[in-house]
C-alpha cells in the first residue's frame, strides 16, 4: 500500500494583532492523517469556524507553510517555495475546488476560459482540438458539456451549474486528489444534493480521493469514507464517518451532532441546546489531551 | 379579538416586476407574479425559495424598500400596526418613514457587510435608532446595553469595530439593531446562513425568543428547510416568482401537496440515512422570459400537457393548506422522513 497523501505532526500559528495587543493564534495543533493511493475515499474534515479547517486544507494545497510537521504527497515534501516546474507538477495532482462559485469566478470573464487556460497549462499544449476535448472530456464527468457552457458568463448559469464548472476545471489534469473546502454550501438546497451525489460518483467511479471540508454532519455521515472532527485547532475525533457520527464520544463532537436542525418534529419549535453539552465542549478548548485508539477503530481525544 | 384585528399583513395577487428601457429594448423582469398571501399577528411566516426564485423581490417590496427598476405593477401590501393602517405600495416616503424600524423591521442578510466596517457598533446602532428611538445621550445607551444584555452581549461590544467580532457575535449586533425599537414585524432574510451549525441553533432560538417576548411576527426567509423545521409556524414556498404551496409546518413537511415542496423536503440528508437521495434536474427558470403554464413544469416529474398550457390556481388542499398544481392529489412525500428509532438521539 502506498501513501497518497501524508500529513504529520502539522501546526500552524498564525501571529496577528487585535484589540487586546499582538496575539498568536493556534489554527493547527499537531494534526495527523494520511490517505492511501489505492483506495480512493472521501475523506471530511468537520468543525465550525475558526476551527482550523480551512488552514489545514490551504496547508496541504501548500499555500501556506505548516509551521512544524511535514506534509508529504506521493513521500514529497509539499513547498511551495520550490521551482515552477514542481510546483505545477503538484498542481496537476492536487486540485482545490472553492466554497463560493460566484467568488470563485470573474463575473467579466466567460467560464470556458478559466477552463481553457488550465487545460493549456496542464496538457502543455496549444492545440485547440486536444484544449476542446479536454475541456469537454471533465465537464462530461459533472454532467455537463462544452457546448451548454462555450460562450456563457457566471451570471448566466446557477450556483450549481457553477459549482459543477468549477469542478470541471479542477478535473481537467486528472489529479488524484481533489480539496472540496465547503462546496455546497453556498449553493441552493435544491441544487445541493447534485454536486453532493457528484462528489460520491468521482469517488466510486472515476477513483478520485477528495477531501471534503464542511460543517455540515449530514452530508458527512451520506458520503464520507472517514471523518475527522476539529474544535480549535485540534483534531478531538477521528474514524469511520458511520461509527463516529452515528455515536460520537467527545463532547464538542456531541455537541455539533445535537446542533444539527431535525425535521422529524417539524413545527415543533425545539430549540433549545442543552447548556451542560455546551460547558462540556468548551471545557476541553485548549487543553492539550491525548488521542487515544479505541477498540472500534476511531480516535479520540481524552483529557486528564 | 376578531378575526380582522388578528391580521397583520395581507397581501393581494402582488405583482412587481423589474422594468428596464435600455437603449430603446424594454425588458421586463417578473420576480414577483402574483402573491397573494395574509399573516396574523405573534406569528413566524417562513418563506423558502432558490436564488432567483424572487423571494428577495417579495421581501424588498414588504419592507417597503420599493427602487426603481423594480416597480410594484398590481396589487397591495396592506399592514395593520398599531398606529393605523398602511399601504405600502402606496404611501408616500413620509409615511413609510413613520413605521420604518418602530413597526417594520428587517434583519439583513451577511452581518459582515451590513455594518460599516469603519465605524464601531455604538455609532452604528446611534445612526439607526436614535431618531425613531427619541432617546439621546445616556438614556440612549442604557435602553441599547439593556437591549444587548437581553441577546447575551456585553455592552463592550458597542465599543468594538464589526471586524473585531465573531459571525455569530455579529449577526447577534444585527439582530439587535433590527429589534432595538421593539418592531411589530420583523423580515429576516437569511440571518443564519453564513453560521455553522451550532452557531446558526443559537440564532435561530434568539430569534425565536425575541419574537415571543416581544409578541412580534416575523417573515423568515430561507433556503434552508430544516430552518423552517423549526423556526416557521407556518411555510410558504416561492418558485419562479410565484407562491406555490403554503401552510403549516408540519403539514408541508409529511404531506407536502406540490411537487416541488415534496423535493425540498426529501433533498435534505439526514445522520443516520444512505439511501441515494434524489436531486432535481435543471435550474430554476429565468424570470425575464419564464415556461408557459405551470412554472415547475421543465423540471417536475408529474408534468402533463395541462401543466405546459394552463397556470394552476392557488387552491385549498387541506385546513390552512395551499397549493398551486394541477395534480396536487398525486403528489407523495418523496421519502419516508419518519426517523429510524434512535438515529437523532
Amino acid at each position: 500500500m502506498t501513501t497518497l497523501l501524508d500529513v504529520q505532526n502539522v501546526s500552524k500559528r498564525f501571529t496577528m494583532g487585535g484589540i487586546f495587543g499582538r496575539k498568536t493564534i493556534d489554527a493547527v495543533m499537531d494534526a495527523s492523517f494520511s490517505l492511501s493511493s489505492e483506495n480512493p475515499e472521501i475523506f471530511t474534515i468537520i468543525g465550525e469556524s475558526g476551527s482550523g479547517k480551512t488552514t489545514l486544507a490551504r496547508m496541504i494545497l501548500g499555500l501556506e507553510d505548516p509551521t512544524e510537521g511535514d506534509i508529504l504527497f506521493r513521500g514529497e515534501q509539499v513547498d511551495r517555495h520550490a521551482g515552477r516546474a514542481e510546483r505545477l507538477k503538484f498542481m496537476s495532482h492536487v486540485q482545490p475546488v472553492f466554497q463560493n462559485p460566484f467568488e470563485a469566478f470573474n463575473p467579466l470573464k466567460q467560464i470556458e476560459r478559466y477552463l481553457e487556460s488550465t487545460a493549456r497549462r496542464f496538457l502543455d499544449t496549444s492545440d485547440k482540438a486536444a484544449i476542446d476535448k479536454a475541456m469537454d472530456d471533465s465537464l462530461q464527468k459533472v454532467g455537463l458539456s462544452l457546448k451548454e457552457v462555450r460562450g456563457r458568463f457566471p451570471h448566466e448559469m446557477s450556483g450549481g451549474q457553477l459549482q459543477r464548472c468549477a469542478i470541471a476545471r479542477a478535473l481537467i489534469p486528472n489529479p488524484p486528489l481533489l480539496i472540496a473546502d465547503e462546496p455546497v454550501s453556498m449553493v441552493d438546497a435544491s441544487l445541493r444534493m447534485s454536486i453532493v451525489n457528484l462528489l460520491k460518483s468521482l469517488r466510486d467511479d472515476l477513483k478520485v480521493s477528495v477531501i471534503y471540508i464542511t460543517h455540515d454532519l449530514a452530508t458527512a455521515y451520506y458520503i464520507s469514507n472517514r471523518i475527522i472532527i476539529m474544535q480549535r485547532g485540534r483534531i478531538v475525533e477521528m474514524g469511520d464517518a458511520r461509527t463516529v457520527l452515528e455515536n460520537p464520544e467527545h463532547a464538542y463532537s456531541r455537541l455539533l451532532k445535537a446542533s444539527v436542525l431535525s425535521t422529524d418534529d417539524a413545527g415543533a419549535g425545539k430549540l433549545g441546546t442543552d447548556p451542560t453539552m455546551l460547558d462540556q465542549a468548551n471545557n476541553s478548548v485548549g487543553r492539550a489531551g491525548e488521542l487515544v485508539a479505541r477498540p472500534d477503530g476511531r480516535h479520540v481525544r481524552v483529557y486528564a | 379579538m376578531t378575526q380582522e384585528n388578528d391580521i397583520i399583513l395581507q397581501v393581494e395577487g402582488l405583482k412587481a416586476y423589474y422594468q428596464m428601457n435600455y437603449f430603446g429594448v424594454n425588458r421586463e423582469v417578473r420576480a414577483v407574479d402574483d402573491i397573494t398571501m395574509t399573516m396574523r399577528k405573534n406569528e413566524v411566516y417562513g418563506i423558502a425559495g432558490e436564488s432567483s426564485s424572487g423571494k428577495t423581490s417579495f421581501i424588498k417590496v414588504l419592507a417597503a424598500a420599493i427602487r426603481p427598476p423594480l416597480r410594484v405593477v398590481e396589487g397591495t401590501v396592506k399592514y395593520n400596526f398599531k398606529n393605523g393602517p398602511i399601504d405600502v405600495t402606496t404611501a408616500s416616503p413620509e409615511q413609510i418613514e413613520t413605521v420604518r424600524w418602530k413597526h417594520l423591521s428587517y434583519i439583513m442578510q451577511g452581518s459582515m457587510s451590513v455594518l460599516n466596517p469603519v465605524r464601531r457598533i455604538g455609532r452604528t446602532f446611534q445612526d439607526f435608532a436614535q431618531r425613531p428611538l427619541g432617546l439621546t445621550g445616556k438614556a440612549f445607551e442604557d435602553r441599547v446595553v439593556k437591549h444587548l444584555a437581553r441577546l447575551n452581549l456585553p455592552a463592550d461590544v458597542l465599543k468594538a469595530y464589526p471586524h473585531e467580532l465573531s459571525g455569530g457575535m455579529r449577526q447577534r449586533v444585527t439582530i439587535g439593531l433590527a429589534t432595538v425599537c421593539h418592531p411589530e414585524f420583523i423580515i429576516a432574510d437569511e440571518p443564519t446562513t453564513a453560521l455553522d451549525v451550532v452557531v446558526q441553533k443559537e440564532v435561530l432560538s434568539l430569534i425565536r425568543d425575541i419574537q415571543k417576548e416581544m409578541g412580534a411576527s416575523v417573515v423568515f426567509v430561507t433556503h434552508d428547510m430544516s430552518v423552517h423545521a423549526n423556526v416557521a409556524d407556518r411555510v410558504g414556498i416561492i418558485y419562479a416568482g410565484r407562491l406555490v404551496e403554503e401552510g403549516p409546518t408540519r403539514q408541508m413537511f409529511f404531506t407536502p401537496k406540490h411537487p416541488y415542496t415534496a423535493h425540498l423536503v426529501a433533498s435534505l440528508p439526514r445522520i443516520g440515512d444512505t439511501q441515494q437521495r434524489p436531486a432535481l434536474e435543471g435550474r430554476p427558470p429565468n424570470l425575464a422570459d419564464p415556461p408557459q403554464g405551470c412554472r415547475f413544469h421543465p423540471r417536475c416529474p408529474l408534468a402533463v400537457d395541462k401543466c405546459r398550457k394552463e397556470v394552476p390556481p392557488m387552491i385549498e388542499v387541506a385546513p390552512g393548506q395551499r397549493s398551486a398544481c394541477w395534480r396536487w392529489e398525486d403528489v407523495k412525500p418523496l421519502v419516508n422522513i419518519a426517523a429510524p428509532a434512535g438515529a437523532m438521539a
